[in-house]
C-alpha cells in the first residue's frame, strides 16, 4: 500500500500546499500489450477524496484520462501545524489506497 | 489437560484480538469511501459527445468567464502528460470540470470544493488529439468556462 502513494503537505501561511503522486497504470482500455497484441483492460481511478483533519475538503471524480500514475496538487485553507491531511483514491475494479501527512 | 486448555484458551484470545485488529483495520480502510458524496458520474464520463457529457454533469447557460485562469501547454509534444493547472476567481466556487474536447469521452475530470479549499487544481491529463481543454466552473449555482488550444503532437489515449 505504502508505494502506491506519495505525498507533501507544506504550510505556506494558513494555506497547506499538498501535493500527490499516485501509482496506478490509468489504463484506457484502448492500449494493446505490445506482447500479446491484446487490448489492456479498462483499469483508471475513479474517486479522490482529500480529508483535513478527518473533514472531507476535496471530492474528485476521475475518466480513464487522468494521466499515468496521476499527479495532484491542491490547497487547504485554514490548516495549521500539527494538521492532519489525507488522500484517499478507488478504482473501477474497487481498489483502494490512501496516506496521510502531517503538516509542520 | 490443564495445560492443553489453557493453551486453548489463550489460543482462543489471540484469534479474537487478531480478528479485532483485522476489523479495526477494515474500518479504518472503508471509512473514507462512505464519505464520497455522490455516485461516479457514470453518464457524463461515457457520453462520447461533447454536449452530451456537458449535459451529464448537469451544466447550462454556461457564461464565459475571464476569472477562470487556465495553465495548458500551447503545444503537447506527448498527449499522455498535458499538464493542466486552474484557478478560480470566482466568489463561491463549488466545483470545477475539466475537459478536453476532442477525447474519445471529452469529461476527464470533475473536483468538488468545500469551502476550506482554495478553488485550485493541477494535475495532468491525456489528449488523443490537438483541441480546445475547457474548464467549466460551478460557483453559487451558476456556470462559468474559458477554454485553452492545445496542439497534441502525439496522442495519447492508446499509449
Amino acid at each position: 500500500m505504502a508505494d502506491q502513494m506519495r505525498i507533501r503537505a507544506t504550510l505556506q501561511g494558513d494555506v497547506a500546499e499538498v501535493k500527490v503522486l499516485m501509482s496506478h497504470p490509468m489504463e484506457t482500455g484502448l492500449r494493446k500489450d505490445p506482447v500479446s497484441g491484446d487490448v489492456v483492460p479498462l483499469h483508471f481511478i475513479q474517486r479522490v477524496l482529500a480529508t483535513h483533519n478527518g473533514k472531507t475538503v476535496l471530492d474528485a471524480q476521475w475518466s480513464q484520462a487522468v494521466s499515468k500514475n496521476p499527479y495532484l496538487n491542491f490547497r487547504v485553507r485554514g490548516a495549521r501545524s500539527g494538521d492532519k491531511i489525507a488522500v484517499s483514491w478507488e478504482d473501477n475494479k474497487g481498489e483502494k489506497a490512501s496516506i496521510e501527512a502531517t503538516l509542520n | 489437560m490443564t495445560v492443553r486448555a489453557e493453551s486453548n484458551v489463550s489460543r482462543r484470545r489471540v484469534l479474537r484480538a487478531i480478528c479485532a485488529t483485522a476489523l479495526g483495520l477494515a474500518a479504518s480502510v472503508l471509512a473514507p469511501v462512505r464519505l464520497l458524496a455522490a455516485e461516479w458520474n457514470k453518464a457524463a464520463f461515457d457520453a462520447k459527445a461533447l454536449p452530451d457529457a456537458i449535459k451529464g454533469i448537469g451544466a447550462g447557460g454556461i457564461a464565459e468567464s475571464d476569472k477562470i485562469e487556465l495553465k495548458a501547454p500551447e503545444i503537447a509534444e506527448n498527449g499522455a502528460i498535458v499538464p493542466v493547472e486552474v484557478t478560480s476567481r470566482i466568489p463561491g466556487t463549488q466545483s470545477i470540470w475539466i475537459i478536453a474536447d476532442k477525447n474519445p469521452q471529452p469529461l476527464v475530470a470533475e473536483f468538488d470544493f468545500t469551502e476550506a479549499m482554495e478553488p485550485f487544481i493541477s494535475t495532468r491529463i491525456k489528449m488523443g488529439e490537438s483541441s480546445k481543454v475547457r474548464v467549466i466552473v460551478k460557483a453559487a449555482g451558476k456556470f462559468y468556462e474559458t477554454t485553452r488550444d492545445v496542439k497534441v503532437t502525439i496522442g495519447g489515449c492508446g499509449g
